[in-house]
């Protein structure tokens, strides 16, 4: 499957997307197409980070958007209320939501499966109670306002939006590029070993704990890193960046563009961003679509976009090259229906 | 010592509702292991039939909670036909993120139609009873007798009818239900029916001393969740208990603690209880 995985992410079809999303911002109507984008690239980092976890390692975590939280808090705090400036603050959210995927992670991965899924329900919405209550410290429902821009060192402005786009691309393309080394190193494949199969996993000499809390630190460190941007983007943040109503978006983004691959976070979060941007009366009412869609997608196309695309270049090659080995692919398969059905 | 026998009052009406949106919730994972994250919903949209039907159609209440049943019932049986058992043999991550899916529609749905103002539905039930001092209104009262009479009627449905007994049976062993000729299909939207039955009643029992919109599933689903982790997950004296205690904890929490924190003290005692014993408090619920 790789070899079909990097046909379409050959270094070509790669650059290409690298150079249109560098040349966006001169094509781009207005500065609000860019903004949009920039928004849409700091969803698509979260939800890399909910695909390492999700994706890989087989675990539905649905405090996501409470670490997205968390992160853009530590930096709007520290820089609104305790006068840091921003790049200091930027790594704090980071070690902040690692630190403190570290401490949930401990806690909730000796659950399995549901229970695991319902304590991190749990865990998103006390983040959120606690970031609309604890006025003393997160000035309650009315928000964070006044958070510092990130500084250019001199050379270039961040408050405006296109310098920022092309920031958050750079932190994008680093959050991908080292996605794409994780699957391939032998950490990712012990992830996918985890998803596969705990007890199969463990015979092989797997650690479980120590890999699963390690994929769970990375995953919410990608949504810390994705909210410190996000609140130096918006530069003003309230308790609804907690609401579990984004990790369920970040949920809908992975499954469309494709769970446990690596462009499909990508793809699935612009296209859908896309789509409620360019109907905007859908805004409120976009889950009467997306509620649907997510149904389906699970019945009919549990492997979103990418996975499917995979599946069907993977059958046409199958076709006309008959003498390949089917068992040569199916060791990276992305798929986890078969493996997981008989665990 | 009045206050604290109100707070018990009040812990009871509390643990009645949390508990009977549990148990369809336990019912569902015992026969088909779903956690259904569109209980939530159902609730919900419970709340927004009967006040739909006592509001425009102006019904009685007892003709609105019994229309509200039909219809949420209704509801959660195609939910099982058309999504749920569709899955049956998926990873169970699917069949977590489509009950997502329905939740999210089904709030779209109703807020289309209702908005997200906060409403206000009446009842017939508006007295207090003063018991020297110790203040009870009717309605508190109703929904602690309406779940008392609701549980004992489920038990003696799943305990004394041949159809409740192929649930139970359903729960206890899947192959061995199948091998004495139990339809599943039959069993799960049973399952389903009653489910959406017993949130149904629970919305339109509490919705008069609290307010009904559309995000109102959110936090009793969550607790119920908690109640089933508790309680242990298919069990359905462990849904009755592990309600109380929730009710119990929240009400003298709210009360003696914080009333603005008494939403995290549910989710505090799991993580808590979670983190000391991973398998919750009564391990593998009997039947």
């Amino acid at each position: 499957m790789f070899k079909f995985a990097s046909m379409l992410m050959t270094p070509a079809a790669k650059y290409l997307m690298l150079a249109f999303a560098v040349l966006f911002p001169l094509v781009a109507a207005n500065e609000y197409q860019v903004y949009v984008m920039a928004t849409a690239f700091v969803w698509a980092i979260a939800v890399y980070g909910l695909n390492i976890i999700t994706g890989f390692c087989g675990q539905l975590n649905l405090a996501h958007g409470g670490f997205f939280a968390i992160g853009a808090y530590t930096l709007g705090l520290l820089t609104a209320d305790f006068g840091w400036s921003f790049w200091p603050a930027f790594v704090a959210a980071l070690v902040t939501t690692a630190v403190l995927g570290f401490l949930v992670g401990i806690v909730s991965l000796r659950l399995k499966e549901h229970y695991f899924a319902i304590f991190t329900l749990c865990v998103g919405f006390i983040i959120y109670l606690l970031i609309d209550k604890w006025e003393e410290l997160t000035h309650g429902a009315i928000g964070v306002r006044d958070i510092a821009a990130p500084y250019g060192f001199g050379v270039v402005d961040f408050t405006d939006t296109t310098p920022f786009y092309y920031l958050v691309l750079a932190f994008l393309v680093f959050a991908i590029w080292f996605m794409g080394r994780l699957s391939k190193s032998l950490l990712g494949r012990t992830f996918l070993a985890i998803r596969n199969g705990d007890e199969l996993a463990q015979s092989l000499g797997i650690n479980l704990m120590r890999n699963k809390v390690l994929a769970f630190v990375l995953s919410t460190t990608y949504a810390g890193l994705a909210g410190a941007l996000y609140a130096g983007m918006v530069r003003f943040i309230g308790p609804d960046e907690a609401n579990i109503q984004h990790t369920f978006d970040m949920i809908t983004y992975l499954l469309v563009g494709g769970i446990g691959t690596i462009m499909g976070p990508l793809l699935g979060t612009i296209g859908i961003v896309w789509i409620t941007q360019s109907l905007q009366f859908l805004e409120e009412y976009r889950m009467i679509i997306f509620g649907p869609l997510l149904v389906l997608l699970v019945i009919f196309f549990p492997r979103g976009i990418t996975g499917s695309f995979l599946t069907w270049m993977h059958r046409k090659s199958q076709a006309l090259v008959p003498g390949k080995k089917r068992e040569e692919s199916k060791v990276n398969t992305v798929q986890p229906r078969e493996a997981e059905s008989n665990a | 010592m009045n206050l604290f026998f109100q707070q018990i009052i009040n812990g009871l009406t509390l643990g009645s509702i949390y508990g009977l949106v549990a148990l369809g919730l336990t019912l569902v994972y015992g026969i088909l292991h779903i956690p259904n994250f569109a209980h939530g919903a159902l609730y919900m949209v419970g709340a927004f039939m009967s006040y739909f039907f006592m509001v425009d159609l102006g019904a009685h209440y007892w003709v609105a909670m019994a229309g509200s049943a039909i219809v949420v019932a209704a509801l959660a049986v195609l939910c099982e036909r058309l999504v749920f058992h569709p899955l049956r043999h998926s990873p169970p991550i699917h069949d977590k993120i489509a009950a997502i899916g329905i939740l999210l529609f089904l709030e779209a749905v109703v807020q289309m139609f209702w908005g997200s103002d906060f409403r206000r539905m009446s009842s017939p039930f508006t007295g207090i009873l003063n018991f020297d001092g110790l203040i009870i209104p009717e309605q508190r009262l109703l929904i602690i007798a309406g779940a008392f009479v609701l549980v004992v009627a489920l038990q003696l449905f799943l305990r004394k009818t041949m159809t409740g007994a192929t649930i139970i049976a359903m729960a206890q062993s899947r192959d061995g239900a199948f091998l004495v000729g139990i339809d599943a299909n039959r069993v799960a939207m049973m399952t389903f029916a009653i489910s959406g039955v017993l949130a149904a009643f629970a919305a339109t029992l509490y919705a008069p001393i609290n307010l009904v919109y559309p995000a109102m599933g959110h936090l009793v689903i969550m607790k119920a969740f908690v109640i089933i982790i508790l309680g242990g997950m298919g069990s359905i004296p462990g849904a009755i208990v592990g309600g109380m205690i929730i009710g119990f904890a929240e009400a003298l929490g709210g009360f003696y603690i914080s009333t603005s924190y008494k939403d995290i003290i549910a989710f505090g005692l799991l993580v808590l209880i979670l983190s000391v014993r991973p398998q919750g408090l009564f391990a593998k619920g009997a039947h």
